[in-house]
């Protein structure tokens, strides 16, 4: 597969491995710990799995991984929402499969499908918005869930359904943007990250800007990355270079896809379709200022939190529960009090277990949990 | 409802004379025997239901898939399969075309195949009482004195051999779907597999453990062996034959192609002096992409992992419901 | 919601719509074009482009260029790593 197998050749990785552990081992015994490095989004996560990269690096370098999970990072409370939706039986409600495993504090959209809620998947919310056209006496609602990567997508979408007089479809808002809760992090006193690898899908959207100006302000390196192995790899070595020269800027790994000035057509449809809320919820993470997005007033036929109502309550976690400290990157996966018993991926308490780039199902599957469970015993924080 | 029988099932399938009007098939035991070399074979018996939607799939359908499937239930016991049973349950106003259509697929399958569906029934229940049609069919078959194969056979040392591409039947059932809307030449691999079973036995008396890796994939299969067989199964990543097209519709739609039900695969553990055999077995069968894509290894307790390209080493665990697409 | 694919476009379906289909390693979809096409760039010149697909949009031309100087970057470390290697063993 072109501009895939080219980024997958593993000969061209042990170069890279060696060349990480070589700039890594200087920096680490400087820091007197291992290197931080953070990789914010989710598909970074699930590559770095996929592929093992994570077992290949020396205890020099850490990767510790990031928020940058949009189903992770859904509240209970906005599941219960949309299961509220798709029980309304005038209402077909569309998703992308990563929504539908959730828990929500009474059942997971699966699980409200199998109670007989009318709940489809979707590719892309363009088969939405086709659905809503077939069915002109049923209500179709998306789900419109991920960071700036999908919102051009759902305001096109929008657009559409305008400009074709749609009066049956609209969107249950859940988009988040990445700026915010980077700042978060980065003004939280204990975070200590010492390089990003920057969501490559977001920057296309977005551009280099927003990176930029944070890699100045806090003067970390920052690096825009693609999702391939080999991009990964080649991130960490210019990340450990900026660390090195003590220079820390934002580069841009991933320049065959993103352009300096993002994707002007998709800024400009998201502009005209969405605002910022004052505040949004983040499971485990609590509310953050303007990090999420709503449907503009021009467009508020097509929000269905404005067309339907739904219960909007806010629902705490399960007190057991510590995915906001593993989404913040304070403690590890297995240093959670539950994970691997009880929460599984079978059986899972939070977000972080069953979406397939949450880190806790990522180091489930990765590691044999019974020897994750006795390092929980041994590295267990202090509190 | 005797028309339909008579018209569709018996018109089909009564090749030979098994008492084609009484209530049951009769079968001479010496045509069972004669199967067995020396005293002391087993009868292999059988029975599975196909619930399956869509009924009609690029490269087969249900009834292709419901003779095949228990055609080859049968053979990965090391039993040579003779005959089955076919009984249909059709909700009411099913296309009389479309079910002409099945049970002309069964009896093709089953002539590939080279058994005889000797008995059958068919119901017709209301609307909604059934999705258009459940098939369940029965077989038995005969396991010649001293095959013994089982899950729980599996040896330290032993390689695991595929005869081919994975994931194919799961990945033609995804990209068939309607609202997915991808446009594929993609086919089901669906097809009885005796025959190569047959001519792997032959080729080898070291077959420990087989079985074919339909619903949840090789992943699924490898872990039920591990787990019969206490030990570890570690698979190599580079040594897996995908074909192009399931490896698009997997990279698209974020599927694992180790987790897709394969229907003309079978997933073999073997002694490793016999893998050479095993594998010219196959290709001679004409599965030319048949290949050697794990071993067993001693393990504390049961597990299934694989080698990454990039050298790491992840688990393949077993999937907690099915495989759901992402985008993320 | 990360999960993007390179296709290549292959035929163009609804100018109007800005519709187009792709094909990922033989496997085709009809994907929208509103985010790589403008002025300057019309619909029909976009027949044989590389592009980043998420969910059913076409959100970036994939840049050949850049590609190749990736790649470039990634042997010239392999070659400086290879050096550094047998400098080790040298001294050895």
């Amino acid at each position: 597969m072109k501009y895939v197998d080219e980024f997958r050749q593993p000969e061209k990785a042990e170069a890279l491995f060696k060349a990480i552990d070589n700039l890594a081992a200087p920096l680490s015994d400087k820091l007197a710990r291992a290197v931080h490095i953070m990789e914010f989004c989710g598909g970074h996560t699930h590559a770095i799995f996929r592929f093992g990269l994570e077992q290949r690096l020396s205890k020099s370098v850490e990767l510790i991984h990031g928020p940058g999970c949009p189903v992770c990072v859904l509240p209970m409370g906005r599941v219960d929402d949309c299961v509220a939706l798709a029980e309304r039986p005038e209402v077909i409600f569309t998703t992308f499969g990563d929504a539908m495993r959730v828990p929500g504090s009474q059942k997971s959209l699966l699980q409200a499908k199998a109670d007989g809620a009318d709940i489809r998947m979707v590719y892309s919310p363009l088969d939405a918005l086709n659905l809503a056209k077939k069915n002109p006496d049923r209500e179709v609602i998306f789900f419109a869930l991920g960071f700036e990567t999908t919102m051009p997508s759902t305001a096109l979408t929008v657009l559409q359904a305008a400009e074709g007089n749609i009066s049956n479809f609209s969107l249950f808002c859940n988009h988040i943007t990445t700026v915010p809760i980077l700042e978060s992090l980065l003004d939280s006193p204990t975070f200590n990250i010492d390089g990003f690898v920057v969501p490559g899908h977001v920057s296309m959207v977005v551009g280099e800007k927003p990176f930029a100006t944070i890699a100045e302000r806090y003067k970390k390196p920052m690096v825009i990355t693609g999702f391939e192995p080999l991009d990964i790899l080649q991130s960490l070595h210019m990340l450990l270079v900026q660390l090195q020269s003590g220079k820390p800027c934002l580069e841009n790994q991933y320049a065959r896809v993103v352009q300096k000035a993002g994707n002007i057509p998709g800024l400009m449809a998201m502009q005209k379709v969405f605002e910022l809320r004052e505040k949004f919820d983040w499971r485990g993470l609590g509310e953050i200022d303007k990090s999420g997005v709503k449907i503009t007033e021009e467009y508020a036929a097509f929000d269905a939190e404005r067309k339907f109502a739904v219960p909007n309550l806010k629902v705490d976690d399960p007190h057991e529960c510590q995915c906001g400290e593993v989404l913040k990157g304070e403690i590890k996966p297995w240093q959670c009090k539950v994970f691997g018993a009880p929460c599984t991926p079978q059986n899972p308490l939070g977000a972080l277990m069953v979406s397939s780039e949450g880190a806790c199902a990522a180091y489930y599957s990765f590691g044999n949990t019974k020897e994750l469970l006795d390092k929980r015993q041994e590295a267990r924080p202090t509190k | 409802m005797k028309d339909l029988i008579e018209e569709y099932l018996v018109g089909q399938f009564a090749g030979k004379s098994f008492a084609p009007l009484e209530d049951q098939a009769r079968i001479d035991l010496s045509e069972i025997i004669k199967h067995d070399n020396m005293q002391g074979g087993k009868l292999a018996f059988t029975t599975d239901s196909y619930v399956i939607f869509p009924l009609f799939f690029p490269g087969g359908d249900i009834g292709r898939l419901a003779v095949a499937g228990t055609v080859n239930d049968l053979s990965v016991g090391g039993a040579k399969p003779l005959y089955l049973s076919c009984s249909l349950i059709i909700e009411e106003g099913f296309a009389l075309d479309d079910l002409r259509k099945i049970v002309a697929s069964m009896h093709e399958t089953a002539r590939e195949a080279g058994v005889a569906i000797v008995t059958g029934d068919t119901k017709v229940v209301e609307k909604g009482a059934a999705d258009k049609l459940f098939i369940n069919t029965a077989g038995i078959g005969l396991i010649p004195f001293g095959v013994e194969i089982s899950a729980g056979a599996a040896k330290v040392g032993d390689y695991i051999i595929i005869n081919g591409t994975i994931g194919d039947h799961g990945a033609s059932i995804v990209a068939s779907r309607q609202d997915l809307a991808l446009e594929t030449s993609m086919q089901s691999d669906c097809r009885p597999l005796n025959h190569l079973i047959q001519s792997m036995l032959v080729a080898s008396s070291e077959i420990h453990c087989l079985r074919d890796a339909t619903r949840g994939g090789v992943a699924t299969v490898l872990n039920e062996f591990a787990e019969a067989s206490r030990v570890g199964i570690r698979l190599y990543e580079n040594a897996l034959p995908i074909q192009d097209e399931t490896r698009g519709i997997c990279e698209i739609l974020g599927l694992d192609p180790l987790y897709l039900a394969n229907e003309g695969k079978i997933v073999a553990v073997v002694a490793a002096e016999s893998a050479g055999a095993i594998l010219d077995a196959m290709k001679q069968q004409g599965f030319d992409q048949a290949a050697i894509i794990g071993e067993v290894i001693a393990a504390e307790s049961p597990q299934v992992t694989m080698k990454t390209i990039f050298g790491g080493e992840k688990m393949i665990d077993l999937l907690t419901g099915d495989q759901l697409p992402r985008i993320c | 919601m990360c999960l993007g694919i390179p296709g290549q476009i292959v035929e163009i379906i609804d100018a109007e719509k800005k519709l187009g289909k792709a094909d990922v390693s033989g496997v085709k979809r009809v994907i929208n074009l509103a985010c790589i096409v403008d002025e300057d760039n019309p619909i029909q010149s976009t027949i044989g482009q590389w592009v980043l697909i998420h969910v059913g949009f076409a959100m970036s031309k994939i840049d050949e260029q850049e590609a190749s100087r990736t790649l470039q970057l990634l042997n010239e470390l392999g070659e400086a790593q290879r050096e550094i290697l047998e400098m080790e063993l040298k001294q050895q």
